[in-house]
């Protein structure tokens, strides 16, 4: 089973090696629409820090909604998915593997980055380290709730559309608590409420979404 | 062996057919033919437990595929219409994953000594958008060299794409296997001389 999950996490991680533009896409998107604000908003530091963490978080969960269509069709497409359906490993372990892969490609870079964009915000430092740690829990639980609505949107059509429609209110409990945890650490108070409550997002969602993720893609391969 | 029982299947508001029932032991081959739309494709993926029929079960060994699931499919292989090669990846490594996915350990000696039996030992280390069609299918039936002691084979139009040369390894191949004692299911539109014991069934027969 462990075979299946590296192999899976390998050959996903192979796949974006070699298919580089759509992996920076989703990052220049990101970067990109934080920056914007900013200029739009003009350069009034207490507004700036004020809307820092909702315009962060906001553009986190755009960004890795646009490579989640990504993330099973491909396999869909040219009848890889079919073998995982038919693999060995249960499919749980191989959805768990792809959620790791999509994860790494396209919610890590942007917790990497985020710190260094957040500056344009006039964030300080202990702030820029809570708003980090927050999308380094918050930004699995995307991508672990992203994959249930990839799955069940498979193969339908306008399935981007109705992607983000179906995964966008999922991700609202996530936005406010991780948004929330930069807010409440901004006003002085200590974060670790907050923080629990993501880890617990986190939790739950790794539990029951692979399972989620399994169900919706038997069905749709039907 | 494999044993399936009253399978009816339906694809949208048409029953493609019912009551279909055969069974397969080892050393045998089954040949499913039909007219385009009969539901070949679709047998198929209910004998590999892809798609559920809407009456009726399949039964590996005595037991429902649906409660073994990944204890059957460790023992089948299934090589449906689409090759399941990705075209970022190389002939290689597309082998190497499906394989390892399959359950079985592989090396890069034995994927590699796979691709030459199939005539791909120059593309070995290629991306596959690099390759044409029949080589693609090639990629995907090298598999079944790596998968000689698997007791059941599942092909939905192997011969397709392939030139005349690859047509005969292939049909050699099935004929090996069913020697040595393997079950293999397969669908083709092609006149298949197979040596052995090869019945066939003709979906048209259970059409309704």
């Amino acid at each position: 089973m462990l075979t299946a999950l590296r192999c899976v996490i390998y050959r996903d991680l192979l796949l974006a090696m070699r298919r580089r533009a759509d992996v920076l896409t989703a990052l220049l998107f990101f970067v990109i629409v934080v920056s914007l604000f900013p200029l739009g908003v003009g350069p009034e530091a207490n507004l700036l820090r004020t809307i820092a963490p909702g315009v962060i978080w906001v553009a986190a969960l755009l960004a890795s909604m646009l490579s989640l269509t990504r993330m099973f069709s491909a396999d869909h497409a040219d009848g890889t998915l079919e073998q995982m359906l038919l693999s060995a490993a249960p499919l749980g372990a191989i959805v768990i593997a792809k959620v790791i892969a999509h994860w790494l490609v396209s919610g890590l870079p942007l917790v990497l980055i985020a710190p260094i964009l957040a500056l344009q915000f006039d964030l300080n430092q202990s702030l820029l380290w809570v708003l980090t740690l927050s999308l380094l829990i918050g930004t699995p639980v995307l991508s672990l709730i992203g994959a249930i609505g990839a799955a069940l949107t498979l193969g339908l059509r306008g399935g981007g559309i109705l992607l983000s429609l179906l995964v966008l209110p999922l991700y609202v409990p996530v936005l406010i608590i991780g948004a929330g945890t930069v807010d409440i650490a901004s006003a002085g108070l200590s974060a670790q409420a907050h923080f629990l409550v993501l880890g617990a997002f986190l939790v739950v969602a790794a539990v029951f979404a692979p399972w989620a993720v399994a169900a919706a893609l038997r069905i749709s391969a039907e | 062996m494999l044993e399936a029982a009253n399978l009816e299947c339906v694809r949208g508001d048409r029953r493609l057919f019912s009551g279909l029932g055969f069974s397969l032991s080892g050393g045998e081959l089954l040949r499913v033919a039909g007219a385009n739309g009969s539901g070949k494709t679709s047998l198929l993926r209910i004998v590999c437990g892809l798609l559920s029929p809407a009456e009726g079960e399949v039964r590996w060994r005595g037991s429902s595929i649906r409660s073994l699931r990944e204890e059957y499919w460790k023992e089948i292989v299934y090589l449906g219409h689409s090759n399941a090669v990705k075209d970022e990846l190389t002939a290689a490594e597309n082998l190497t994953v499906a394989c390892t996915l399959a359950g079985m350990k592989v090396d890069r000696g034995l994927v590699l000594a796979a691709l030459h039996r199939f005539g791909l030992a120059e593309c070995a280390a290629l991306p596959s958008k690099a390759l044409s069609q029949g080589q693609r299918r090639r990629v995907s039936l090298a598999r079944l060299i790596l998968s000689e002691n698997l007791p059941l084979w599942i092909l939905d139009e192997p011969f397709t794409a392939l030139d005349a040369a690859a047509v005969d390894y292939v049909r050699t191949l099935i004929a090996q296997h069913v020697a040595r004692g393997a079950a293999v299911v397969f669908t083709t539109h092609q006149e298949a001389e197979i040596v052995g014991t090869m019945s066939t069934l003709d979906l048209d027969t259970w059409a309704n």
